[in-house]
């Protein structure tokens, strides 16, 4: 059991509850933020400190069998960063995918205590939760790919809607998930299906007569009829092309007045024609988002240097590896989705990359509500979550993004308004797009704050000019009220928790989806479901709460 | 004077001694020396705790007893001299920049991995990787000398970018894997599928070789450039038989999966 704990003398921002750089104390006891102590709790005394809830990452890649091919396939990645162990820590690899250990550590060591798997196919759900097993410190949930599920596609197709809302949820219950994941919905069974073959408008229809339009309908639908915590995660079709902006906004306008998240919207804010260079259109897309408070996003920003695409967007991946000319996987994943890795740099001299870089600037720095446009590298997609320090920076420091921009492809700039652009990010404006702003949109109630009853899941950073140094390296990390790290070292080892929902259904579902398994699938149906056993320390978040 | 390492403890797990390179032994005193860290399996140990430490480091180096079990010696030096006077474990000379590595025993395989500058020379046997890349890795060698007087195993100058591997004995298979540019000289045979991939560069023997079907004979002529290494080789301490001197070579040119750029050169004396 965690220690009593009292935090004292710190600067506490803690936006959810309107703290906004107050000196102020914060308990904890049993792991929890309570209203106070004993005089035999320990003091830790944060003068001239900021105290911050623990960081969130709404979207990143860090487990399962995509991450570990992606590991497989760059041995010379680990090779040129060994994680050294520490008496309390295990060792490991970094990299852009590093290892299961390093992984969490390294989370740890820029004070950041969740982190949420944006993509795992059904079928590897059991290797994602083993992995999850061995990530320590932070707790973790993983978003189960489904939006080209060729089950479900043929539900929504024969418009058994009943039968679908029952069959979403067997399937995010089976396999321990904390939401429903859409990539390109409709159009990875085409490029399986024939070469280089895939959707190009959210209205297209796919062989099977269906668009990708009525996945991303069906999906929001059943979603916020079961009030899942977190909206159908949604990664629009067309990423990355020239023009695709308007998918974007279609993509969003079909969730009406419903809940929906678009990931690493940045890669889906271009405008241009396809096939040319693009320009920027994140006033268009921040503008839509400013205007419609039931649309949350995570950027994905691209920071210059070593990335990893990691994508269930197979197609996007074949495409790239046109472009990169290096080695690349595609990972069979059976009937549910895609899967293609290759090793990627982005460049400030080339334009596209230097584009994409000033695009997802522009979309936090036009955003007029940090509790919807949260912050993220797509780790390892746009770069490593090592690079959120610099980013941070980027936000906050207006001299040092021009700097930054002396480096980078200036035809690039003229066409986007980045260089105009005067904003400062505030620290609590910071806290807000990493703590609260993703809790909320998680719908985790005891995270991302530091009130009465929440999580002690809690950052201490020295105040410092350079921004970047602060956020690099917390002087004290706080996970469910575990001092982990104390004065810049790992003073204890912790395995954080499984977050995950366990939506209602029809148990007469089993029996529709049994005979697809048994001509489709490699394995056999009551080997799917995954049982408890897979499951560590576990916490399952209420569903039903947001109904429409 | 050199400095002398004698080995007085054999380890029973591999030693990481990376610290073992004039670099990082540069102005430090003998007893800062016995206490640089290195890896005895996954346990830090110091280098005292195997090796008496003698004499002053003056860019020279000579280690005496069997390394075989001792990895990485030399790993990124760019300047001095090491000499081993037995055998040396895997990693020898890994990235190597600049400097000299004389090992007179064998070596293990890994030898030079990814090496960019300097000369290697191993006076009895080399294993696998001699000179090629890390899995993963595009690019192995990229300019340097590895010289092995006697025989190479598997893989030898795989994804090799630059520089010059002399075998005088035979090379196992793959000889020359993946190369990009560069030269290889087997004075021994070579064994099987040397040259797959192969984009450009040389690989010469004195002796037949049975080629994938996807390299094609193109002429037999008498490449004036070869004298130039023969002489090189005769200085370096290599017999090479006179008979050669003015032989007829086999050019054939391949991989013709990756454009047909690069050559094999067989000498025509032993068919």
């Amino acid at each position: 059991m965690s220690a009593s704990m009292r935090i004292v003398n710190g600067k506490v921002y803690d936006p959810a509850n309107n703290v906004d750089g107050e000196i102020k104390e914060i308990c904890i006891e049993n792991g929890k933020v309570v209203d106070s102590v004993s005089d035999e709790a320990s003091i830790v005394d944060a003068q001239g400190m900021v105290v911050m809830p623990g960081g969130i990452d709404i979207h990143c890649h860090i487990a399962g069998p995509k991450v570990n091919a992606a590991r497989k396939l760059q041995p010379e990645d680990h090779r040129h960063d060994v994680h050294p162990g520490t008496p309390f820590t295990r060792s490991g690899s970094g990299g852009t995918t590093p290892s299961t250990f390093a992984t969490g550590y390294r989370y740890a060591t820029l004070g950041y205590t969740t982190a949420m798997e944006a993509a795992v196919t059904p079928i590897g759900a059991r290797h994602t939760l083993e992995e999850f097993h061995d990530t320590p410190i932070i707790d973790k949930g993983f978003y189960v790919l489904l939006g080209n599920n060729i089950f479900l596609q043929n539900l929504i197709r024969e418009k058994r809607m009943e039968e679908f809302d029952q069959a979403v949820a067997w399937w995010v219950s089976s396999t321990k998930a904390y939401t429903v994941k859409l990539v390109n919905p409709g159009g990875d069974e085409p490029w399986k299906g024939k070469r280089n073959s895939n959707v190009s408008d959210i209205d297209e229809k796919t062989d099977e007569d269906l668009s990708p339009r009525q996945i991303i309908e069906a999906f929001i639908k059943t979603v916020n009829k079961q009030g899942y915590p977190h909206p159908p995660h949604i990664h629009c079709n067309n990423l990355g092309h020239s023009g695709n902006y308007r998918t974007t906004l279609e993509t969003m306008k079909t969730a009406g007045d419903m809940r929906a998240h678009i990931a690493h919207i940045q890669f889906h804010s271009y405008g241009g024609e396809l096939g040319k260079n693009p320009i920027s259109k994140a006033a268009e897309i921040a503008e839509y988002v400013n205007s419609h408070p039931n649309i949350t996003c995570d950027v994905g920003q691209v920071m210059f240097g070593k990335s990893t695409i990691m994508t269930a967007d197979a197609p996007l991946a074949y495409v790239l590896k046109g472009h990169s000319k290096g080695k690349w996987v595609n990972v069979d994943t059976e009937c549910e989705s895609g899967c293609g890795i290759l090793p990627f740099t982005y460049q400030e001299h080339i334009y596209m990359h230097t584009l994409q870089w000033a695009i997802g600037l522009e979309l936090f720095l036009l955003s007029e509500d940090p509790w919807r446009i949260i912050l993220s590298t797509d780790h390892p997609n746009g770069g490593s979550f090592m690079a959120y320090p610099k980013l941070i920076k980027l936000l906050m420091d207006e001299k040092f993004r021009h700097e930054e921009m002396k480096r980078v492809n200036q035809k690039a700039l003229l066409k986007c308004s980045l260089p105009e652009l005067k904003r400062e990010y505030t620290l609590n404006e910071i806290a807000i797009i990493t703590r609260a702003g993703p809790a909320k949109a998680l719908g985790l109630k005891s995270k991302g704050h530091l009130g009465t009853g929440a999580d002690a899941d809690i950052t201490i950073y020295d105040v410092m000019d350079d921004k970047e140094m602060m956020f690099s390296a917390p002087r004290y990390v706080i996970k469910s009220g575990h001092m982990i790290i104390e004065n810049h070292e790992f003073k204890t080892d912790f395995t954080g928790k499984l977050l995950h929902i366990t939506p209602e259904y029809d148990k007469k579902i089993e029996e529709i989806v049994q005979p697809f398994f048994e001509n489709y699938y490699s394995i056999e149906f009551s080997n799917y479901a995954v049982d408890d056993r897979y499951l560590h320390d576990h916490e399952i978040i209420q569903t039903g709460i947001n109904k429409v | 004077m050199a400095l002398n390492l004698k080995l007085h403890t054999q380890p029973e797990v591999p030693l990481e001694a990376d610290c073992i390179c004039p670099d990082k032994l540069q102005s430090l005193e003998n007893n800062e020396i016995s206490s640089l860290i290195l890896f005895h399996g996954n346990r830090q140990v110091q280098l005292g705790d195997f090796f008496d430490c003698n004499g002053t480091f003056d860019g020279e180096i000579v280690i005496d007893g069997d390394l075989s079990n001792v990895k990485h010696i030399g790993a990124t030096m760019s300047f001095g001299k090491i000499t081993v006077e037995g055998n040396v474990g895997l990693h020898a000379g890994a990235a190597m920049r600049g400097g000299e590595i004389t090992i007179e025993g064998s070596s293990s395989g890994w030898l030079g991995p990814e090496m960019i500058g300097g000369r290697i020379t191993v006076k009895g046997d080399a294993g696998h990787m001699t000179g090629s890349g890390y899995r993963g890795s595009e690019i192995g060698m990229q300019g340097g000398e590895i010289i092995v007087h006697g025989n190479v195993k598997n893989e030898t100058g795989h994804a090799m970018r630059r520089g010059l591997i002399v075998v005088g004995g035979n090379s196992g298979d793959f000889t020359g894997v993946n190369m990009h540019a560069g030269t290889i000289i087997i004075l021994g045979q070579m064994g099987m599928r040397t040259g797959a991939g192969m984009k450009r560069g040389s690989i010469i023997s004195f002796n037949q070789a049975a080629l994938l079907p996807t390299f094609s004979r193109n002429c037999e002529y008498h490449p004036s450039f070869i004298k130039f290494y023969f002489k090189y080789l005769e200085e370096i301490g290599f017999k090479i038989d006179p008979s050669h001197l003015n032989s007829t070579f086999e050019r054939w040119s391949g991989d013709s999966i990756e454009l047909n750029r690069g050559e094999i050169l067989l000498s025509m004396s032993k068919k």
